[in-house]
């Protein structure tokens, strides 16, 4: 079954034209790399699968778990199963971090209409998902984001995609602005993330995240426009020969 | 949100009138007539069987009235009829409503804040007695060995008389404005609160136990004593609307902070829409003593409140927080008033104000550092949220200075909504409404954390009430 469906897809900000004709398939519990250059349209594809407002959809569809997202809010698509971490996630001032996280989590319970557990409950899960992340400072006295590193950032974007349990995930350059360690840490939390029934898109600069989650499928992207696709060996093969040479070739 | 069962049941209880009469003026206005004059204000003291001084008070204060122009001090007042206006209201002894008679818009409203019901009906004017709970009797218990005077003002009045005597409207006489003078000829209801020398109370003073005590509406008199060395905390006012007899209220808050005393005054107020709430609150503050103020407001059509700490001794400080909501075809013209008279005297005022749909937010404040106080200190941070571009919002600080060693920092900000803040929690799950609700909160966090808790719930929930219907 095909969980995520985009049909030329074609977007603008203002008159410019960021993503064209984009098509793509991802079926129920595979792992999708899109790779590609700066400005190649990669985020952007990101940020409009979740429903970012400021973009305009001039033409195509999309389609998740078979219904049609195209014009469907982002909330709406979060209640439906979406999760998106984000490259640089949004600092917000006065929020505080972990009762931020049971709203959320209420917030998006209550539009699944599925049953919230308890506050208790729910500290339970999280201390259990913050000690898998090694997340050592005390983050209790802390506002959203506020004053992160850009690791702190990331793992508290996975400590959201944990708890919030979306059916798909997509990662914004998760990879970005990690060292080593924490490279590992998120790694393993994506991979405790992709159990066979969950679905992933994964946009990333590097392969390194790749040595925790095999993908099904790697599409390259390229001034708006998906320009290669393949499987794993792909990847391998971008690796060792750079994105310029397939975007030339497929330019010649 | 399911109504509780019991709230259903039908309940024939007197009435406490002018708390909320917006739902029924029939045959309780029958009684009552608009305008104001001599006769109306020998009325009121006669039914309230006041002493002599009380009545004297009250129509030196009327002459005041009458000769008094509308302030200039702070936003239009034209549209307002002062002739139109019922100054004093008598609830007839017949008079009875029942649950089902409150509209139901407005019990939806106490549903969404989660008030207990027993407040519900109080506030609705159909409860019982909430002083009669067993809390409130335990505590004026305690409160009484420790001759601390926490009472209704009409009561205050007959059994403190000497006491009320001494310091009522001398820290907000009726030369000070208007509505000072108003407040002072036609005043009713209230609360009394005395804090011997030396008593220092831990837990905050709530109102909320004499939310149905008489006359607590128009022009309500909050007269507060905080002897040398003592210390507390009062905090009074709900989130739920509060519907007035007519739409001006005229309130009065005077508050005496004796040597080295601490006391902190919060409030949470919310007005009618059509409602003007043009409030006095004051406080004069002695040597080595703090006051602080902490407040909310919402609602009304338009809103008049600077709360004013005057720091008469030396070494006396204040401190001034304030959250301001002006929604649709509302303006909150708030702030603070800092007069420093004494020496290392020094204030710190922090207002956060948010506009929403076409409302307006006004901090006006007044800093007075005066020729005596040497080495004042005054703060002024001021930070306004303007949520859509048919808002607004406007910084008028007055500051004077006649002392040259004065040190005075003052900071105005104005921001808005950021939209990738607004895509990121919507994208975990929180609908437009509720993503702007949780930033607002945020905005004003610093403030309503020094709420008690129950207060900075109900604070969070106005503002959710509020970011309702912000969509598009």
């Amino acid at each position: 079954m095909n969980i995520l469906e985009i049909k030329d897809l074609t977007v603008n900000i203002g008159e410019k034209r960021i993503l064209d004709k984009v098509s793509l398939t991802i079926k129920e519990g595979e792992t999708c790399v899109v790779m590609g250059p700066n400005g190649s349209g990669k985020s952007t594809l990101s940020s409009v699968l979740m429903g970012h407002p400021a973009y305009q959809v001039t033409g195509g569809q999309i389609f998740f778990k078979g219904q049609e997202i195209t014009d469907k809010k982002p909330e709406e698509r979060a209640a439906l199963g979406l999760f998106m971490t984000f490259q640089q996630p949004r600092e917000i001032e006065g929020v505080d971090f972990y009762p931020y996280l049971f709203d959320a989590y209420k917030f998006l319970k209550a539009a699944r209409q599925e049953k919230a557990v308890s506050v208790f409950d729910f500290k339970k899960l999280m201390d259990k998902e913050i000690a898998a992340l090694k997340i050592t400072d005390d983050w209790s006295r802390r506002y959203l984001n506020r004053g992160f590193s850009g690791g702190e950032k990331k793992k508290a974007e996975i400590l959201q995609l944990a708890l919030l349990k979306p059916s798909f995930a997509i990662f914004d350059e998760i990879d970005s602005g990690l060292d080593v360690d924490a490279l590992k840490v998120v790694g393993r939390a994506m991979k405790r993330f992709k159990k066979p029934s969950a679905s992933a898109l994964i946009v990333t600069h590097y392969l390194r995240i790749l040595e925790y989650i095999e993908p099904d499928k790697v599409v390259v992207m390229s001034a708006g426009r998906i320009i290669k696709t393949g499987g794993h060996d792909l990847a391998k093969r971008l690796e060792k020969e750079g994105f310029e040479k397939i975007i030339k070739a497929k330019l010649e | 949100m399911p109504i509780p069962r019991n709230i259903k049941n039908k309940k024939k209880i007197a009435t406490h009138s002018s708390l909320w009469d917006a739902y029924n003026e029939s045959g309780y206005m029958a009684q009552t007539r608009t305008g104001l004059d001599e006769d109306l204000v020998r009325l009121i003291s006669r039914e309230k069987q006041e002493p002599a001084w009380m009545l004297e008070r009250r129509l030196a204060a009327l002459k005041i009235y009458e000769k008094m122009p509308l302030p200039a001090w702070g936003p239009d007042l034209s549209q307002l009829d002062l002739a139109k206006i019922t100054y004093y209201a008598k609830a007839t002894d017949k008079k009875s409503e029942t649950w089902d008679d409150v509209p139901a818009d407005i019990k939806k409203t106490f549903d969404r804040l989660g008030i207990p019901q027993a407040e519900q009906e109080v506030l609705a004017g159909v409860g019982a007695q909430y002083e009669s709970t067993v809390i409130y009797h335990s505590l004026k218990e305690k409160f009484r060995r420790q001759g601390v005077i926490f009472e209704d003002m009409d009561v205050a009045l007959r059994e403190h008389g000497e006491l009320v005597e001494k310091y009522f409207m001398k820290c907000v006489p009726p030369t000070l404005h208007k509505f000072a003078a108003l407040h002072g000829a036609v005043w009713s209801g209230g609360t009394f609160l005395y804090i011997p020398k030396g008593v220092k109370i831990e837990l905050p003073l709530q109102a909320y136990f004499r939310m149905n005590a008489k006359g607590m509406g128009q022009f309500e008199h909050t007269l507060i004593v905080v002897e040398e060395d003592a210390q507390a905390h009062y905090i009074e006012g709900c989130s739920a609307p509060r519907y007035g007899v007519d739409s001006l209220h005229a309130g009065g808050v005077e508050i005496f902070v004796a040597p080295r005393a601490r006391f902190r005054y919060s409030s949470v107020e919310s007005w009618s829409k059509d409602a003007y709430n043009l409030n006095t609150k004051r406080a004069i503050v002695q040597a080595d003593a703090h006051m602080e103020w902490v407040g909310g407001n919402f609602g009304s059509n338009v809103t008049m409140l600077y709360p004013c700490s005057v720091l008469v001794g030396a070494n006396a400080t204040a401190d001034h927080l304030g959250v301001a909501f002006a929604n649709q075809g509302q303006i909150q013209d708030t702030g603070a008033k800092v007069i420093h008279i004494g020496p290392n005297t020094s204030s710190n005022i922090v207002m956060k104000s948010i506009s929403k749909s076409g409302g307006r937010a006004i901090y006006r404040g007044l800093v007075d550092i005066g020729a005596q106080a040497e080495k004042a200190a005054a703060n002024i941070k001021c930070d306004a949220l303007i949520l859509d571009d048919r808002s607004a919002s406007d910084t008028i600080p007055l500051i004077k200075i006649k002392n040259s060693s004065a040190i005075l920092a003052h900071e105005a900000t104005a921001g808005k909504l950021n939209d990738d803040d607004i895509f990121y929690l919507r994208s975990r799950g929180l609908n437009e409404a509720q993503a702007g609700a949780m930033i607002v909160n945020g905005f004003i966090e610093p403030i309503v954390k020094e709420l008690p808790l129950e207060y900075a719930v109900e604070m969070n929930r106005m503002v959710e009430l509020e970011m309702e219907g912000s969509v598009g």
